[in-house]
């Protein structure tokens, strides 16, 4: 469908359309980001940015008309991610281009309007700046080309109106409008985002074009019921059609202007916009007849009723606004052309005399103070311009003739009155219509002879008068437009009309007149009957419909209030039922929940493939005996954990060396060596923490049934785990491996890492990157808990001295600290002489890792292990008088040394962390392996043993110093060492 | 011999899921070492089980086949050290919150 722009003529046809469309998208966008960038919130040149940008707008729609006047399609296009039909498309045809031409058009004018209407109080560049965005969000939604982008535009005028409706959002009613807005509208949005998806899983496309030209392959298609009730969630909630309307009513708190741009020609028109766009593929179907044409006429006829009782004038405004609505939805539910072609200029219509009224209740209400119907009354006498204009806007409104209402309107009662072999329909459709026109002439006539005319208010703060002739005149020319249209329809709208119906009906675009006069027939009696039948409802009730306010008989049954009580149930009270049901603060549920959930999904990815388990092969009765032990040892450090914990890290302890061994059994010699030394530093790490928690013995009565159960269950979960663990375990080793990545290292270990211990290698050559993240993680959690245990406050019971060292106290006052010097004293020598003797071991094991067991984790365990004895033999004070570690040093230069290692690498422009390897030849020694790779290595154990040392120490430390009980006010006493607190 | 290391991994599973259900700290921080015992020997059991193979090459012309996975080695030796600072971090938490709270149970309350 797209042309070749060389074809198209016009008198711009410089304006080339990748151009001019991505600016009519973005300018708005960029105007707005540069508006709320301007110094100050109450800065007044905003409004001129604005205006600016909306005319330039303005002027470039109406430049682009030529280019689509004869039925061609404007395409520009920014691919993002062709392969899944994501792009930025964007469209021009008639119906784009005749909402693009009411958005900016209607946009500039309003813009104009709020000059002069927004108090200089406002934080004016807020304001425009939204204005902006909306129209920029707007325009995007017209001109998407792309389904889903179209879904993202309407979820953007969504947001943007949310932010415009609650403008004043220091005024409560702003913000509950606000937000009834957005939940209601926003809601339909996700519901339209859905239907897009599925339209576009039916079409195999999801650019409008393949859409639109996919013929009835949407209404054949089995997931068209839930494509429609999808779409049509999502457009009857932005129009305000039943039962979705009340939150219009409800966004009336929104600044005059902003109702003039969003509830006449914008916001509430982009739901019936995609009814129009969607029409051509959606219609054919009694579904779409029933469904959108009835929920059309009850709206039609709820808001025309609901008008009449209003006594706030954006009220009845905002009424009339739905109902007019419902006649528009009402048409193109009907599914003929002619029907969509009523549509389409009632749309126009609507949009210019709905627009002119809000302005001028606007001014109204700025000029007396009020929109109370009760208090304005005769105000023809005092703004006489302003009264002429309202007048024929609501007269075009009524459906007068000569007016641009009366012609949609007719048109409208036409199709109504088109027989229909269903009696039902054949009755029901002229008879609401003729109703509700009726109603709407009622509400017009109390909207115009309740406040231009009747005696002078009388209670009125000011005396009103006309406004400024600048504020007026957005709202001349709207009816200047509105008289134009219904006097010479052939000369202003019909070109435009044409196109834009051309762009929905395509070939099928029937005949249609424009003209005035159609001759004495069914529709202009029906006209008639409303207008006489509107005044007879007026004429003898206007005493009472000025005073009421609100429904008679159905006041209670307010959506507003199913609403809110909906909003309060669901989100607060089941809200609560639920987390109170389900939620819970406590951990243990938690972890239930989380390791049952993990357990059930394991099983069920297993259950199928886990296959026939062969039967074992062979059984070693040593390995056996290691695990026989083992096993005890870990249930009853399970079932010890509570009342013996020192038993019960003893037991963890043996269920550790039989790992262990396993670990050396299964010709992994590293893991045994790092299995066991990580063991001791972890034993003698639980041991310092131990004296920090609260005594625990054995109750003797038994445990209430709850506390029961609730182990018994668990005993069963872990049993499972278990049983499902050592299932798959077993399945797993008794297959053979598949091919891997590991014969890469054992194949390159030597040849260019330069070591013969394939894991070692592994770990500062290969993997060189992943350890290094590995030892900055050990130095944090090093730091973290030096960190912690600075701010440690012990509970109130463990902060004296434990209960031993009281008894030791008694028996031999004095002794302190050095518990060592009292009972241990030979071990305690042993240590101390091991002392030399460990460094070496662990410099050996550090030298010695690249081609044997050993390494920078294992050396650096070993090394700190050589200070924690010293710490063991001869007490905290003993140590830190004779010997200073700085552990903080450490960690520092070990992570500087194994950075230094990786960046030294790229400086020779290999990457980072790339290692060299030579042997050197020593005196004495012979032949050494001296790889760039050590250095890293040595980088490692340097920050192991800072680490190691610095938790260990500083939990050593909490026991010496005397700290603040945590709740107590005592100032804490310093002792001689105290450089760790 | 997978028969035996396939029941030694289950037992420390279950032991340590048991442990990390109780409501004490410090049946929780020995739960967590016996399941990290397991989970270790779970991926080592992934190279499948060699005796005397361990991969320390002999040289240049060493024959691969001779040697276990070295992978799963590496992966486990990195999860041990890991495993201890976690233990280590996890064990001041504990102390931490006993200080604050005054009780050792996992939510902090409670006696």
């Amino acid at each position: 469908m797209a042309i070749d722009s060389s074809l198209r003529t016009g008198p711009l046809p410089s304006i080339p359309t990748d151009f001019a469309l991505p600016l009519l998208c973005a300018l708005p966008f960029l105007a707005s980001v540069f508006v709320l960038a301007a110094p100050g919130e109450k800065y007044r040149g905003a409004a001129w940015v604005t205006a600016v940008v909306a005319a330039i707008l303005s002027l470039l729609s109406i430049a682009l008309f030529p280019a689509i006047a004869n039925g061609e399609v404007l395409i520009s296009r920014i691919e993002w991610v062709p392969q899944l039909g994501l792009n930025l498309t964007l469209r021009l045809d008639g119906l784009a281009w005749l909402f693009a031409v009411l958005i900016t058009c209607i946009g500039f004018l309003v813009v104009l309007y709020a000059r002069y209407y927004m108090s200089p109080k406002d934080p004016i560049a807020r304001f425009h700046a939204l204005l902006l965005a909306f129209m920029g969000a707007m325009l995007g939604l017209v001109l998407s080309g792309n389904i889903i982008q179209l879904a993202i535009f309407w979820e953007l005028t969504s947001l943007v109106s949310f932010l415009l409706i609650g403008y004043w959002y220091h005024r409560g009613d702003a913000r509950d409008g606000a937000r009834m807005a957005l939940i209601i509208t926003g809601t339909g949005g996700l519901a339209l985002f859905a239907s897009m998806l599925v339209l576009g899983h039916i079409v195999g496309s999801y650019e409008l074009d393949d859409v639109l030209a996919s013929g009835s392959m949407i209404v054949e298609s089995p997931l068209y019921p839930v494509a429609l009730i999808l779409f049509l969630l999502g457009a009857f909630t932005k129009s305000a059609q039943f039962p979705f309307q009340f939150w219009l009513p409800n966004a009336m708190t929104a600044p005059t202007p902003v109702s003039a741009y969003l509830h006449s020609a914008t916001m509430v028109k982009a739901g019936v916009f995609i009814l129009t766009r969607f029409w051509p593929v959606m219609h054919d179907h009694q579904l779409w007849f029933w469904i959108v044409t009835y929920t059309g006429l009850a709206t039609l006829l709820f808001g025309a009723y609901t008008a009449l009782f209003q006594r706030d004038l954006k009220g009845l405004l905002a009424y009339s606004t739905i109902s007019h609505l419902g006649l528009i939805t009402t048409l193109l539910g009907m599914g003929t052309p002619l029907a969509a072609v009523a549509a389409i200029f009632h749309i126009a219509n609507h949009a210019t005399f709905k627009a002119s009224l809000f302005m001028a209740v606007g001014i109204i209400d700025h000029e007396t103070g009020t929109r109370d119907v009760r208090k304005l009354s005769g105000l023809r006498k005092y703004m006489p311009f302003t009264a002429t204009l309202a007048i024929i806007a609501s007269a075009a409104m009524a459906g007068v003739p000569l007016l641009n209402g009366f012609l949609s309107k007719e048109m409208f009662f036409t199709e109504t009155a088109e027989f229909d072999p269903n009696v039902f329909v054949n009755l029901s459709l002229p008879i609401v219509a003729t109703l509700a026109g009726m109603l709407s002439v009622a509400y017009s006539i109390k909207f115009v002879h309740g406040v231009f005319f009747g005696p002078p208010p009388t209670e009125l703060e000011k005396v009103p008068h006309e406004p400024p002739a600048l504020m007026r005149r957005p709202i001349e020319i709207l009816v200047l437009i509105c008289l134009a249209v219904g006097i010479i329809p052939g000369i202003t709208i019909a070109p435009y009309l044409a196109a834009a119906v051309h762009s929905v009906l395509g070939a099928e675009t029937p005949y249609y007149s424009l003209s005035v006069w159609h001759g004495f027939n069914l529709p202009l009696v029906m006209s008639l009957i409303a207008m006489v039948g509107g005044a007879a409802i007026y004429v003898p009730y206007y005493r009472k419909l000025r005073d009421i306010d609100g429904v008679p008989l159905t006041r209670g049954l307010v959506g507003q209030r199913v609403f809110e009580r909906l909003l309060v149930t669901a989100t607060n009270r089941w809200a609560r039922h639920l987390v109170g049901a389900f939620g819970t603060q406590r951990l243990q549920p938690q972890i239930f929940v989380v390791i049952f959930l993990a357990l059930a999904a394991g099983i069920g990815a297993a259950w199928a493939r886990i296959g026939n388990l062969p039967l074992p092969q062979s059984f070693d009765p040593v390995l056996g005996l290691v695990w026989l032990l083992g096993g005890i040892s870990a249930l009853a450090a399970a079932q010890q954990a509570k009342f013996h914990r020192l038993a019960s890290m003893i037991l963890m302890g043996g269920a550790g060396l039989a790992t262990c061994l396993t670990f050396a059994w299964f010709s992994a010699p590293d893991l045994a060596l790092t299995q066991l030394l990580a063991e001791i530093a972890t034993t003698v790490l639980i041991l310092l923490g131990l004296r920090w928690l609260p005594k625990r013995s054995p109750i003797s009565e038994p445990a209430p049934v709850a506390a029961r159960f609730r182990r018994y269950r668990d005993v069963v979960l872990a049993a499972l785990v278990g049983l499902a663990t050592a299932l798959a375990s077993y399945a797993i080793m008794t297959r053979s491996a598949p091919e891997g990545i590991s014969d890469f290292f054992l194949a390159n270990a030597y040849k260019q890492g330069g070591g013969t211990n394939v894991v070692n290698v592994m770990l500062v050559d290969f993997r060189g990157f992943d350890t290094m993240g590995e030892i900055t993680v050990l130095g944090v959690v090093a730091l973290t808990v030096f960190g912690l245990l600075r701010r440690f406050r012990p509970a109130s019971d463990s902060a004296d001295r434990p209960e031993q060292q009281r008894m030791l106290d008694d028996y031999a006052p004095g002794s302190g600290d050095t518990v060592a010097d009292d009972f241990l004293r030979i071990p305690a020598l042993i240590m101390n002489w091991m002392f030399p003797v460990i460094v070496v071991v662990a410099i050996y094991m550090l030298m010695r890792g690249h081609d044997l067991p050993g390494g920078g984790f294992i050396a650096g365990i070993v090394m700190s292990l050589a200070f924690i004895l010293q710490y063991l033999a001869g007490g905290t004070r003993w140590v830190e008088e004779r010997l200073r570690i700085l552990p903080l040093l450490w960690i520092g230069w070990g992570l500087l040394l194994a950075l230094l290692t990786g960046l030294g690498a790229m400086v020779l422009g290999a990457p980072f962390l790339t290692s060299a390897f030579a042997y050197a030849d020593i005196p004495l020694i012979g032949k050494v392996p001296m790889a760039t790779a050590l250095i890293f290595d040595l980088g490692v154990f340097a920050l192991v043993v800072g680490a190691t040392v610095l938790m260990l120490i500083a939990l050593a430390h909490q026991s010496i110093r005397r700290p603040k009980v945590s709740g107590s006010n005592k100032p804490k006493q310093r002792m001689g060492v105290d450089k760790w607190n | 011999m997978e028969l035996t290391l396939a029941v030694a991994i289950g037992i420390l599973s279950a032991s340590g899921v048991y442990l990390l259900l109780r409501p004490r700290t410090f049946q929780v921080i020995i739960g967590l070492s016996l399941v990290s015992y397991a989970v270790n020997l779970f991926i080592l059991s992934m190279g499948r089980l060699r005796m005397d193979a361990a991969p320390i090459l002999s040289g240049s012309d060493a024959n691969i086949a001779d040697y276990a996975d070295p992978v799963p080695q590496a992966l486990v030796l990195t999860a041990i050290v890991i495993g201890f600072a976690m233990t280590a971090l996890f064990l001041v938490v504990l102390l931490a919150a006993r200080g604050i709270s005054g009780s050792d149970h996992v939510d902090g309350k409670g006696d």
